[in-house]
């Protein structure tokens, strides 16, 4: 600390510390607090706050257990986030290792900006672009009749398969930069290495290039996870009522059901998931907070 | 060789799917905006049509909810910049355990799903200060976690820069007042200029936290989602095209000139080893 006054002087020290400490107590914990606090009490009217029933309670966290349509979706959005998870991964190593370690250098900018490009645009707009391409009149439905696999359109949206392939779709870019990191700074000799020694293709990737990229698999599924299990808007846009997702149900305990106790409790099971996760997929890969924040 | 033909043949047309992948999907959409055809699609193809715009443009609510968006990414940049830049100024400077702890917690909203963001924000300001949903409660929730990305921006760039200078500028018996405003900020002015624009694009189409702190206030991205569940016609797709065409020019924008800083980032390196 005291090099910080020694850098900065006492005036602008004090501005910065007060604008630091403004961001996290006021922008990140005490919210966080708050919403854990509201989540142990009941939903009472104005009139009986600091009453006899006004006391911490696990209440609103037995819900999730006594409800069974909330439990079956809370279980079906870890199932499905892990799944869009798998996926991404899949479909992304390729593209990765190839970026890092193959492409010719001079047609890589290029490919890049074409990664990145899409990477900008809006979710909700990628999400749209997928309700066109489903739609029963769309896209998908006109080629499968015409292909000869459907008799006749099918209803693409509104059920879990949809919501499944837009989230693909929509995370599958969090997934392919934290890999392409990773396997860019693996050094081509060892892969050469490895095969003048006469590894197979496949025990190159299995035994060399995936676990010198176990920090970028990590990020990426973290981030992959996170984004599913948390999204509102690929559900919304292209899932329908059977097809509910987590974050849907704490909305309506919101701005349907007006009980914001039970939906901070619902919100805090969803961040303990993810935090869950995260640890794991840390103590797993043996990855630290800063490789996650790149 | 024939094996390695055909593996090179294999990558290519991974490829070659991969990338239609990405696209296709937003050129049909994009293509839909010009069928005259009342739902949003490309087959039937019923003929040409520029009208969809025009729809657009003459749509009250889709402007008023634009207007929202743009106060809502100013007051953005206004607040989460100046909260990163003096994140990155601290962190830059402390090497201890304290460090650790207030990096971690200064990312952790990054990794935090944005629905919580908003729903925790909502909570305590209407519990302790009262303030319920609305234009404030959005920037206020947005620029907590967009303050951690302009934080990140603003370290990267502190971690090339040369103390030496500060120290020069002290020892000749310069202020820190004026160290900081004609050192350490003109260093800085790329980074702001690109944490502001980040700050913008990300507030400008952050829909999941803003859902749960808007209130009655409609930003852009709300409008979009409601008029798909409720009166979808191109004219969304119209507007979609509109706001991808400003996307990619903005990101070929700060593609290059982030480019062009690491050139001139290497380029200085090489100068001064």
């Amino acid at each position: 600390m005291t090099e910080v006054i020694r850098r900065y002087g006492p005036v602008l020290t004090g501005l910065i510390l007060l604008a630091v400490a403004l961001w996290l107590a006021l922008l990140v914990v005490l919210p966080q607090v708050m919403m854990v606090d509201f989540s142990f009490r009941p939903a009472l009217p104005p009139s009986k706050l600091g009453g006899p029933e006004d006391v911490y309670t696990v209440k609103n966290y037995a819900t999730l257990w006594t409800n069974q349509i909330h439990l079956a979706i809370f279980l079906k959005t870890i199932w499905a986030s892990a799944l869009v998870t798998a996926v991404t991964l899949a479909v992304c190593y390729p593209v990765a290792f190839y970026l890092a370690q193959v492409a010719p250098k001079k047609r890589l900018p290029l490919l890049m900006l074409m990664l990145v490009v899409p990477f900008w645009i809006n979710e909700l707009l990628r999400t749209f672009a997928w309700y066109i391409i489903l739609a029963f009149n769309g896209l998908l439905n006109t080629l499968l009749v015409a292909l000869g696999i459907f008799d006749e359109p099918q209803r693409l949206l509104g059920g879990d398969v949809g919501v499944i392939v837009g989230m693909v779709y929509v995370y599958i870019l969090f997934m392919v930069f934290p890999l392409y990191n990773a396997i860019e700074s693996l050094d081509r000799n060892q892969i050469e290495a490895a095969r003048d020694l006469g590894a197979s293709w496949l025990r190159i990737h299995w035994r060399v290039v995936l676990p010198h990229a176990k920090p970028g698999i990590a990020v990426g599924c973290i981030m992959t996870f996170m984004l599913a299990a948390g999204s509102y808007a690929v559900p919304a846009l292209l899932g329908g009522p059977q097809s509910r997702w987590f974050t849907e149900v704490i909305y309506n305990w919101f701005f349907e059901g007006g009980n914001w106790n039970q939906g901070a409790a619902y919100a805090f099971i969803l961040l303990v998931l993810c935090i869950g996760v995260i640890m794991t997929a840390m103590k797993l890969f043996r990855v630290g907070l800063t490789d996650i924040a790149k | 060789m024939t094996a390695d033909r055909f593996r090179r043949l294999l990558t290519t047309s991974y490829l070659v799917i991969f990338f239609s992948y990405l696209f296709l999907p937003l050129l049909v959409m994009s293509a839909a905006t010009f069928n005259a055809s009342r739902f949003p699609t490309v087959t039937p193809w019923m003929g040409f049509t520029l009208g969809w715009f025009s729809a657009l443009w003459a749509d009250q609510r889709m402007w008023a909810a634009l207007g929202t968006s743009l106060i809502v990414g100013a007051g953005v940049i206004a607040l989460a910049v100046p909260l990163g830049l003096a994140a990155a100024l601290l962190l830059d400077r402390m090497h201890s355990r304290a460090k650790t702890f207030l990096y971690a917690l200064a990312v952790s909203p990054l990794l935090t799903p944005g629905v919580i963001v908003g729903i925790s924000t909502l909570v305590f300001w209407r519990e302790w200060f009262g303030v319920t949903g609305g234009l404030f409660l959005t920037i206020v929730a947005q620029s907590s976690f967009i303050a951690a990305y302009a934080m990140l921006l603003f370290s990267a760039r502190l971690q090339r820069f040369d103390m030496a200078l500060e120290e020069a500028a002290l020892d000749l018996g310069a202020t820190h007042g004026q160290v900081f405003r004609r050192i350490t900020l003109p260093y800085l002015t790329p980074s702001i200029l690109s944490a502001s624009l980040l700050a913008f694009l990300q507030s400008f189409e952050n829909y999941n936290t803003t859902l749960f702190v808007r209130g009655l206030e409609t930003t852009l991205t709300v409008y979009i989602a409601s008029k798909v569940r409720t009166g979808l016609t191109p004219a969304v797709n119209a507007l979609s095209l509109i706001l991808i065409g400003l996307t990619v020019l903005g990101a070929v924008v700060y593609e290059i000139l982030r480019r062009r800083e690491e050139r001139r980032a290497a380029g200085s390196a090489a100068a001064a080893g």
